[in-house]
């Protein structure tokens, strides 16, 4: 479902994000995508969604190879893809409900459709009848989980999370973590980043990590926390 | 097929939703920018008006204008009056005076105090005359150029006047509004596509956040374009209404005026318009420089707008 051949991206700076990255997700598969802070792993999620090309070597997603997606395809491929962002990415003047919707609009579901599936979503990450507060009036995991129903609103086979628990308490990420594993039941193939993997645990999913822009081990999943990769912000 | 129109439905209906939210979120720069598209346009559609009217009174006009025809001497009074005859049944004649020699030496007589001089001449060497009057519909310039053709080809006809310069006068200087007309509505459209293009740009400026996350989503370029579009558009055709409206009023301030000129003049002459055919003309002018002025900087704005694979 997503694979990485030989990925390298050298951003415009000269920095070395990634170093010859090669790994394979497969369908329906969870994975935690770990490492420090610097190590790569938003480079690895943003080469997922084209918002980077790679440098060298080639990403795959869906069976197809983003080298060759024309800029016109791109909004489709795009639409095939939930993104839960680090820093949320919330219209900050618009409600809940339009935030939400959007992914919906954007592929011409209609109006009816629409309000159904976003109380839908809404209902999924606990936020039913929040839908017209303003984002700056929630709290910042509020927040965070209305990011969440926003990717998960039109379905898309793949799911991709930058930090998706980074500000929420222990319980309430373990929540949401559970929540990646029911879509993930449902068929959604998931790929979560984060560099703290210690307070959720890997609930028995494979684990790539990366130190420095290189894969360093590509775990299989145990039932058991992983040890620490040390955070550093 | 009835799918496709559906889907149809839907995207316009979520651009029109946007658009709408969007213009009335910013109130004041909205009405700003129609404003200053109203007034652009109002004087485009002030002159055709003015032009509209004003070609009116040639009509009115068409009394002061005539042509003196001067026979050879040696054609008779009688001949005259045949001649006068046919040209009456020419279609861009109104009437037709026969001013006989023996009428003409009257009149001189009357008007000139030269009686003693005249009575010392032998004979009358004034020729027969006729006044025409040409028919209102024939008094452009090249309308009274081919009647005086006409008229200087019969045989009997020795010189042609036109006693035309104020009507030429006034027709040249209706031609030179026409002219004015298209070259100020010309360049004021471009001055409409600008506004709105510089409108629509700093409306894109405002909303990067917006178009940024519409495309990580997967909105399309043509799906971010669209509510901009339907902006400019909007735009375009309430300041070509406003326009009319500006116009109108200025017409009516200007009604006691014009009627208080007319009747020192003997004339009913009102001001009319704009009618329905300018203020359609105008709306849809206005529908098209909108939705250019929007096309020219929304398509490039957008595609340039991260995220950047895009
Ligand atoms: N747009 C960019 N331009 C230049 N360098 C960048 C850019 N984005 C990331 N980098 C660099 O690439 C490296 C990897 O960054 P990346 O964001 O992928 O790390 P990360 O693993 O997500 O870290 P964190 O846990 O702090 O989010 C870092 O050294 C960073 O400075
Ligand atoms: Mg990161």
């Amino acid at each position: 479902m997503i694979r990485f051949e030989h990925v390298s991206k050298r951003y415009p700076n000269g920095r070395d994000a990634l170093a010859d990255v090669s790994f394979e997700i497969g369908a329906g598969e969870m994975v935690f995508l770990t490492g420090r802070s610097g190590a790569g792993k938003s480079t690895v999620l943003k080469l997922i969604a084209l918002l980077e090309r790679p440098s060298r070597g080639q990403v795959w997603v869906n069976g197809q190879s983003t080298a060759k997606l024309s800029s016109r395809r791109i909004a489709r491929f795009r639409r095939g893809i939930g993104i839960v962002f680090q820093d949320h990415r919330l219209l900050q003047d618009r409600p809940v409900f339009d935030n939400v919707a959007l992914p919906l609009m954007v592929a011409d579901v209609s109006l009816r459709d629409l309000d159904r599936r976003v109380r839908a979503a809404l209902d999924q990450v606990g936020l039913l009848g929040r839908e017209r507060a303003l984002p700056p009036e929630l709290s910042v995991g509020e927040q965070q989980r209305v990011g969440i129903a926003r990717a998960i609103v039109s379905k898309p086979p793949v799911l991709i999370a930058d930090e998706p628990t980074g500000n929420l308490d222990a319980a309430l990420a373990g929540e949401v973590i559970g929540l990646f594993r029911r879509f993930q039941e449902a068929g959604v193939t998931v790929l979560i980043a984060t560099h703290d993997l210690a307070r959720v645990g890997s609930v028995g999913c494979r684990e790539l990590t990366l130190r420095d822009g290189v894969v360093v081990s590509a775990a299989a999943g145990s039932e058991e926390p992983l040890p620490v990769i040390v955070a550093v912000r | 097929m009835s799918g496709r129109i559906a889907n149809w439905g839907v995207r316009h209906g979520h651009a029109c939703v946007s658009t709408i939210g969007h213009l009335a979120r910013h109130g004041l720069a909205s009405v700003l920018t129609v404003l200053a598209i109203g007034v652009a346009l109002s004087l485009p559609l002030a002159l055709q008006v003015l032009v509209d009217n004003v070609g009116g009174l040639g009509g009115e006009l068409s009394d002061s204008v005539g042509l003196s025809v001067y026979l050879k001497p040696q054609v008779s009074e009688a001949a005259a009056r045949q001649l006068a005859a046919t040209l009456r049944a020419r279609r861009d004649v109104a009437r037709v005076t026969v001013i006989s020699a023996a009428a003409g030496l009257t009149l001189l007589r009357q008007q000139s105090g030269l009686g003693a001089a005249l009575d010392a001449l032998s004979g009358n060497p004034l020729p027969n005359v006729l006044e025409i009057h040409p028919a209102a519909t024939a008094t452009s310039p090249s309308q009274l150029e081919t009647l005086r053709a006409a008229l200087a080809a019969n045989a009997g006809v020795d010189t042609v006047q036109l006693d035309r310069d104020w009507a030429l006068r006034f027709n040249a200087i209706v031609a030179l509004a026409r002219e004015l007309l298209v070259v100020s509505a010309a360049l004021l459209a471009a001055g409409v596509i600008a506004i709105i293009s510089n409108t629509v740009r700093l409306e894109i400026q405002g909303r990067t956040a917006e178009i940024e996350v519409t495309k990580l989503v997967g909105g399309s370029n043509a799906f971010v374009r669209r509510p901009f579009l339907y902006a400019g558009v909007a735009y375009g055709a309430v300041g070509a209404l406003l326009a009319c409206a500006i116009v109108t009023g200025v017409r009516l301030a200007l009604a006691g005026a014009v009627a208080d000129l007319a009747a020192a003049y003997g004339s009913h002459f009102a001001l009319q318009g704009p009618g329905l055919r300018e203020v359609s003309l105008l709306i849809g002018s206005g529908v098209v420089l909108g939705w250019l002025g929007a096309l020219l900087t929304a398509g490039r704005q957008i595609a340039r707008l991260a995220p950047q694979a895009g």
